[in-house]
């Protein structure tokens, strides 16, 4: 069908890590001019086979070629010689650097060889974004932007090489529908008779409409490699985790859920950013969704409410006035929050899953001051289980763990803790579909026991999967409040974009 | 617009360390009549050269997050070396000069290669070459100072006035200051420290070779100590072997009261030079205020909570 090699070929490739083996035999080909979707299970090997073919680590058996010519990038930046571009699941940037000089890292332009040109690297930054589409100031220090101007910040630096093989994974699992546009048209660009891509992602109607054909890898091994256009989604699907999925799932109407008691009751929160004058009310053992575009201060509200930022304005919890000055008073009044952001505040990336999973039960798992080790490996084990959270040991350390199963890590930690109430935020950032199948069931099975849930999602088909009502926000108020029965993706968008779409990609939160 | 307000926010950073430094000016000013006697207006610039020469390499290793603790013996080392060259082997004055600076670059060469090849923690790195400096510095020096008086010109080095009424020891340390400024903001050097400091493992993803240039960090750093060593045996026309030590702290505080970040990725050297000023300041007050030596170290110990405090209130939580 072919003539001629393909751009990039990886024939046979193995790779084990201690009490790992992410790859086993596996292939792959990108043609020229192609999208090729790259799917698996969280911990299938995805990630792993990205970073052998961009130098990170060595192949232990397995050869790659690009366009015929056998090739062994030594590091990322032979790779990137190469013309091999790769934009990492997990974020590689300098918070205290600005975007220009993230971008240009490693390649400064210099005055007689000594003096950084910064005008220079922000002119070139600046006609990078013009041609790119993308609103970011390239003197803006990286650690004022939100987690999708991070994640723009990375596609305009892998597309700043003159790259032929452009390596994505999971750039779209911080953006939301107006940015993964804008990366979907940048995508579209950048392909050329010469050029092409390898697409990660979880989201089967992104890979539907990007890619031309998709690799399927399940346990570190080669499944198929199918047509985008001849197959249906749930035959992809079914190839990934062999076996079928139940798709389009609402939750059942919860019966008078108006005379049920008022778990947290959220009154005039405002900040001095963004938010003005938040109210909404959470019923025990409902799950509340909350939608919105990016920057439409749903996380700022969650931030708000457990006291990481200062706010003013009431909460109560259980019909009671609270205080709450800090995530630690947050905890004492059973609010558990999981963060958007697993790296920053949600994770210990040195420690291994017990501790991870042990952190913000400590205090009820020791006896006479001493933490009781036995007990945490039995309950991680008992998560690890229950989550089925892919890694060798309980005593894996988190980094490295695939994301998806990070995620499910920093999960696992809240639901250790058993609060009443727990505010999730982006909960299945980065985790497949047969993983987010159990963590819907997880989440509606805890609301059944009467706890009560806010989840915080960009994906709207998510808040509609799990939600019982829906508060819809939109530059920091509340726009509109809807029963799962009457909402829809197309309503909930229009009551998201009330005051105009929000083009800004910088976080309007003080906080750093 | 963004720009205008970056700009405004590092120029308050300075404003507040420059303020604190002032309000201890006008406060001793006030407390003593002697305090703005110019000879003694001199003698903290002169005390803030030494420190200050050193807190400028301190700074650049601390951007990477790192910690040099070897700037105070190195520089004794330094002074003792630059000794032996120009006192003992009657060298001429600039290879004198030269050496002591190489022998700087030296003790940061094997700081950077035991942190960037040995991956030894910085702190353990450098705690060892704090020891090992003074213990060279003794068995070189035979534990006695080595006099200056028959090398000619040296003590003018630091202590002539090339500018009338300034001691050349202050104006080395402006220049040196100048070019730590530059070395820190404009050159590979300056930015990958920063880089290093902010994410180590992204700069080296990025394709910068994370290790070599700790190993240029660390000697650029070092130079600095060669440069405090050659100052302080010229000031005191000597080069005495038992000081030293406890020195580094000194710098460090400067650094740190000036507002760079011990977790690294922030620093500047204004901050450094005018952490340096308010040191000097403060133990010179306090002394003309005839407060014993052991509240002085209390006082500066109180200066130092409070300025860092003041500091990380203004960034907010992010420090
Ligand atoms: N550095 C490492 N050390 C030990 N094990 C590792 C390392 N990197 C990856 N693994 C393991 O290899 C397996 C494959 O991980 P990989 O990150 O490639 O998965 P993935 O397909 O990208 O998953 P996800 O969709 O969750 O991102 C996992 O079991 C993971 O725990
Ligand atoms: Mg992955």
């Amino acid at each position: 069908m072919t003539d001629g090699p393909a751009l990039l070929r990886a024939t046979g490739i193995s790779k084990s890590f201690p009490g790992v083996r992410a790859l086993d035999d596996v292939h792959l080909d990108l043609r020229h001019g192609e999208v090729l979707a790259l799917v698996g299970e969280n911990g299938a090997g995805k990630s792993t086979l990205l970073k052998l073919l961009s130098g990170i680590h060595r192949p232990d058996a397995g050869t790659m070629e690009l366009d015929g010519a056998p090739m062994s990038p030594a590091g990322p930046r032979q790779a990137n010689e190469l013309g091999i571009s790769v934009i990492h699941q997990e974020f590689h940037l300098m918070p205290d650097l600005t975007v220009a000089q993230n971008i240009f890292i490693g390649r400064e332009p210099r005055r007689a060889g000594l003096l950084i040109r910064d005008d220079e690297l922000e002119r070139r930054a600046g006609r990078l974004f013009e041609r790119l589409g993308i609103p970011l100031d390239p003197r803006q220090p990286v650690a004022h932007l939100s987690v999708a101007g991070q994640q723009m910040v990375e596609i305009a630096k892998a597309l700043s090489f003159d790259a032929r093989v452009l390596i994505m994974d999971e750039p779209t699992a911080a953006l939301t529908e107006t940015e993964v546009a804008t990366l979907f048209r940048i995508v579209r660009d950048f392909v050329s008779p010469r050029t092409g891509v390898i697409y990660v992602s979880h989201r089967m109607d992104e890979i539907k409409e990007i890619s031309d054909r998709i690799t399927v890898l399940r346990d570190g091994r080669y499944v198929d490699t199918l047509p985008t256009a001849g197959t249906a989604t749930r035959d992809v699907i079914a190839a990934m985790v062999g076996r079928q999925l139940a798709t389009g799932v609402r939750p059942e109407p919860a019966p008078g859920v108006a005379d049920r008691e008022v778990a947290l009751a959220v009154r005039g929160l405002s900040t001095r950013a963004l938010l003005k004058d938040v109210s909404f009310e959470l019923y025990r053992g409902e799950i509340l969704g909350l939608a919105g575009l990016m920057g439409a201060g749903r996380t700022e509200v969650a931030r708000a409410i457990i006291g990481a930022d200062r706010s003013s304005g009431a909460v109560e919890v259980n019909g009671k006035p609270v205080t709450v000055r800090s995530p630690a008073d947050a905890v004492r009044h059973g609010i558990g929050y999981l963060s958007e952001d697993r790296k920053r505040y949600g994770l210990l990336l040195d420690q291994d899953v017990v501790r991870n999973v042990m952190l913000s039960s400590l205090p009820g798992m020791t006896r006479g001051g001493f933490v009781r080790d036995a007990d945490g490996r039995r309950v991680a084990a008992e998560m690890v289980d229950r989550l089925s959270i892919r890694t060798p040991s309980v005593t894996q350390r988190a980094k490295n763990l695939s994301g998806g199963n990070q995620q499910k890590v920093v999960l696992a930690k809240w639901l250790v803790r058993d609060c009443d109430v727990l505010i999730v935020d982006e909960p299945t950032r980065g985790i497949d579909v047969g993983a987010k199948d159990e963590i819907y069931t997880l989440l509606t099975g805890l609301a059944a026991q009467g706890k009560s849930i806010v989840v915080i999602s960009s994906e709207l088909p998510e808040v509609l999967r799990l939600a019982d009502r829906i508060v819809v926000m939109c530059e920091g108020r509340v726009t509109g409040t809807l029963a799962n029965a009457d909402a829809t993706q197309h309503h909930i968008m229009e009551l998201a974009t009330r005051f105009g779409a929000d083009r800004s990609l910088v976080t309007t939160g003080g906080d750093a | 617009m963004n720009v205008t307000r970056l700009g405004n926010r590092q120029q308050l950073q300075q404003l507040l360390a420059f303020g604190g430094l002032v309000v201890i000016f006008v406060f001793f000013s006030v407390a003593s009549p002697y305090f703005l006697d110019w000879a003694n207006v001199k003698g903290i610039l002169l005390a803030t050269a030494v420190t200050g020469i050193m807190a400028l390499g301190a700074t650049l290793v601390i951007a990477t997050g790192g910690i040099d603790l070897s700037v105070g013996t190195g520089m004794t080392l330094c002074s003792v070396m630059t000794g032996v060259f120009l006192a003992n082997l009657g060298l001429p004055l600039v290879v004198g000069v030269l050496g002591g600076l190489a022998i700087g670059a030296l003790i940061g060469l094997l700081n950077g290669l035991n942190v960037a090849y040995l991956r030894l923690p910085p702190f353990i790195a450098t705690l060892a070459m704090m020891m090992v400096a003074q213990g060279l510095s003794l068995v070189i020096s035979g534990t006695k100072p080595i006099y200056f008086s028959d090398v000619p010109g040296f003590g003018q080095l630091a202590g002539g006035e090339l500018v009338p009424g300034l001691p050349n020891a202050v104006l080395i340390f402006f220049v040196a200051a100048v070019l730590a400024g530059v070395t820190l903001s404009k050159t590979l050097t300056g930015r990958y420290a920063l880089s290093i400091g902010s994410n180590e493992e992204a700069t080296a993803i990025s394709g910068v070779d994370v290790r070599r240039w700790k190993v240029v960090i660390y000697v650029v750093a070092g130079l600095f100590t060669g440069l405090a060593g050659v100052v302080m045996a010229s000031r005191l026309n000597s080069a005495q072997p038992g000081l030293g030590l406890g020195y580094e702290l000194e710098a460090i505080a400067a650094v740190v009261i000036g507002g760079t970040s011990l977790r690294g990725g922030k620093a500047t050297i204004l901050g450094t030079v005018i952490g340096a000023l308010i040191m000097a300041t403060l133990t010179n007050g306090l002394r003309i205020m005839s407060i014993p030596q052991e509240w002085q170290k209390v006082a500066v110990g109180i200066v130092i909570v409070l300025a860092v405090y003041a500091d990380m209130l203004r960034r907010g939580k992010e420090a």
